[in-house]
């Protein structure tokens, strides 16, 4: 129930946010033209908006605390439960791949063309999942690996006229290399310092291709990409569309397949290990090198390919779509999903790439809103949509 | 390892140092130019690395809003003066009215920041902090976009060209002259209050051990809202004086200028103010020279790898301490 102290409180609080919005939201200037206008109205809309919002905040903040003192013990995601139980698990992931199979089909080719990048984000946020949420080392020069995926297919098809096909696997190899080149200097950084460096790392190849003009045609970007090579079969555009997202849907299944295998293996073990404690797990005898080396080797490899079916999908790439703000994204699929879990930063991404392009109807507000729900979510649920689940094993209690 | 870093460190400071002198002796002007340009720069930089880096020292987070914080700062102050303008008020009370009206709207932003993305979150993991103010950082980028203009706006002069300085504008500018002084005075004025008043001593105790700083009866609630309010004010200092140097304004040029701010409160040993300072002044020099006598595209390029090249050699900083962990 809302008390009445809470009404009091929001009430205030919408004074407050009056007072704070003033001169933002009422007044308007043009220093070109040298104009002011004062639109007044806008002080009923921010007083409304922010006593309801106080009101809800209060009630969320409420609904939280109250969840923290019951048991935790039933508190894994209902996702996980249907995932471990043996009666549930075929057919939840049967509905899964018949929806994934169908969905071309009965939607229209522009909700196949967003789900496509919607699944490109997918296999980046497992890639930077392995780095930052199994390993614990924060990157937001994602981006990095992304991009050089990205240009070598362009660039190799353009100059040498190389097949998608090949170029796939190579720029996974390409990636991993670049991952361990870029992870070695890096190695005796902690936290903080790691992320600005990879930051570093991130806007350094964004600029570099950007003024680079002979070797990465500059900010005009390389045109004309042809999309994956069809083995002479002449296909019409919806078709080609169709191919690339089974393509992607092939990738996607890899990657969770290779993820999944990895973090069950003793060098993922080694990954949590090393984040949850970095010297008691070299106290225990794993190479704290070898470890963050894989880790950002294997992180990075998934961008690789990320990038080529990024550019095979798009025809057109410049330096503008590997910005700061796609490391940030990317980042933000992973712990909005759920860092450390599969299954949350599959989620993260749908949610996250898809809110975002449904959010078109309104489109002026969309990164308003998406900014706003990224400041709700991680306050409410700070551990992400979907939290990891360590693997346990239990004991079932014998009856006498 | 160790002798190998020393005679490295020495080779580089040898070359530097030659062309150093090469340069100066070639063409002195110029490089009192770049010189003072540099340190314009680095005061800038500075003015928001402080806020940066006294966030981080208290509560260890990004505060990826920051940058936005100064924004906003320069955005008031360009709304009260183009208003006050309108009215036909003398402009010397436009400029103190500006700069106090930025600097509240400033310190009253971060202080609701803080208490609505931040507070919650204080025992929550370190990245679900991040990302709460890196979505702060968005939500109040597309807030003045939306309630302001998505254009660059031409910023009023609010620092006047004084007559007497003219027969050396071509070397500093009377607005450059102000922020080099401002900030030696704002960061003064900061070291004081950090090492001599009673909240400086909270502040301090805090950012060692913040259960223990409880017990002894500081309350760090209060100690960490006063840490955003400082810091945004020299923030709100900072975005007014570099709008009036670069002359125009957008909602985006808080994260640029966050970002640059973010490397210098790394390069000099984050959570360390004199470091903030020195790490900002290094990088205001290092651009400036680097855009000076090399590519003025590649500025960026060559911030970045400075700071990795000396964080490959000092983990921690310039002036960073060195955290040993304890088992």
């Amino acid at each position: 129930m809302i008390t009445k102290n809470e009404i009091k409180q929001s009430f205030f609080l919408s004074m407050w946010a009056i007072i704070l919005t003033f001169p933002l939201m009422v007044i308007k200037v043009n220093t070109i033209k040298n104009i002011v206008i004062f639109r007044w109205w806008n002080i009923l809309y921010v007083a409304i908006g922010a006593f309801v919002a106080s009101l809800l905040w209060n009630y969320l903040l409420r609904r939280k605390e109250e969840g923290a003192k019951k048991d935790t013990k039933d508190s894994i995601p209902i996702v996980h439960r249907l995932l471990q139980n043996q009666k549930f698990r075929l057919p939840f992931l049967a509905t899964i791949g018949v929806i994934a199979l169908v969905y071309p089909f009965v939607t229209p080719m522009y909700h196949t063309s967003i789900m496509i990048s919607a699944l490109v984000y997918v296999i980046l946020g497992l890639g930077l999942n392995i780095v930052v949420g199994l390993a614990g080392l924060l990157d937001l020069g994602y981006v990095f690996f992304y991009a050089i995926g990205a240009y070598a297919y362009a660039l190799l098809n353009l100059h040498f006229g190389i097949s998608f096909w090949i170029v796939l696997p190579l720029s996974a190899l390409l990636g991993a290399l670049f991952g361990t080149l870029l992870g070695y200097p890096v190695l005796r950084l902690r936290g903080d310092y790691l992320a600005i460096v990879t930051l570093g790392f991130g806007e350094i190849i964004r600029i570099v291709l950007e003024n680079w003009v002979e070797f990465s045609n500059g900010p005009r970007g390389i045109r004309n990409i042809p999309g994956p090579d069809s083995f002479g079969i002449e296909l019409t555009q919806h078709q080609s569309v169709i191919y690339i997202y089974f393509i992607i849907i092939a990738v996607c299944l890899i990657t969770i397949f290779f993820v999944q295998r990895l973090e069950n293996s003793r060098i993922g073990r080694a990954w949590i290990a090393m984040r949850d404690d970095e010297i008691a797990c070299q106290a225990m005898g794993i190479d704290k090198t070898k470890t963050k080396l894989t880790a950002f080797a294997l992180g990075a490899t998934w961008a690789g390919l990320a990038g080529v079916i990024f550019a095979a999908k798009t025809s057109y790439i410049n330096p503008m779509s590997f910005t700061i703000w796609e490391s940030i994204t990317i980042l933000c699929v992973v712990v909005i999903g759920g860092m450390g879990s599969a299954v949350g930063v599959i989620a993260g991404a749908l949610v996250l790439i898809l809110l975002p392009e449904y959010l078109r109807a309104v489109a002026e507000y969309r990164m308003l809103v998406f900014g706003a729900l990224q400041v709700v979510v991680m306050v409410f649920k700070p551990e992400g949509l979907i939290e990891a689940v360590r693997k346990t094993y239990k004991y079932k209690k014998i009856k006498e | 390892m160790k002798w190998l870093n020393i005679i490295l460190g020495a080779a580089v400071a040898g070359i530097l140092a030659f062309f150093a002198v090469k340069e100066i002796i070639h063409d002195p002007v110029y490089f009192l130019e770049l010189f003072l340009g540099g340190l314009t720069r680095g005061s800038i930089y500075a003015l928001i690395a402080v806020g940066y880096t006294m966030v981080y020292g208290i509560i260890e987070l990004i505060n990826f809003a920051h940058g936005e914080i100064y924004m906003i700062g320069g955005y008031t102050a360009l709304i009260v003066a183009s208003v006050l303008g309108l009215w036909g008020y003398n402009e010397v009370v436009i400029v103190i009215l500006a700069f106090v009206f930025a600097i509240a709207y400033s310190c009253a932003y971060g202080f609701t920041v803080e208490k609505i993305a931040y507070k919650p979150l204080r025992n929550a993991p370190r990245l679900s902090a991040l990302i709460s103010a890196i979505g702060m950082s968005l939500f109040l980028q597309n807030y003045v976009m939306l309630a302001q203009t998505p254009e660059y706006l031409p910023f009023p002069e609010l620092i006047p060209q004084f007559e007497f300085w003219e027969p050396w504008a071509h070397i500093i500018t009377a607005p450059e002259m102000m922020i080099i002084l401002t900030t030696v005075i704002v960061t003064a004025l900061l070291g004081m209050l950090i090492k001599f008043t009673k909240m400086g001593k909270s502040m301090r105790a805090s950012s060692q051990d913040k259960i223990m700083s409880a017990l002894v009866g500081i309350n760090v609630n209060k100690v960490i809202s006063t840490t955003f309010v400082v810091g945004s004010a020299t923030a709100a200092i900072g975005g007014v004086l570099i709008a009036c140097h670069v002359g125009q304004i957008n909602f985006f040029v808080g994260f640029l200028a966050g970002i640059k701010a973010f490397v210098a409160a790394v390069l000099g040993g984050i959570g360390s103010i004199p470091g903030a300072v020195l790490g900002s002044l290094v990088l205001g020099w290092t651009e400036s020279f680097f855009t000076g006598y090399f590519w003025s595209e590649y500025e960026d390029v060559c911030a970045f790898t400075f700071l990795v090249v000396i964080l490959i050699f000092r983990p921690s900083g310039i002036l960073g301490r060195k955290e040993t962990k304890k088992v």
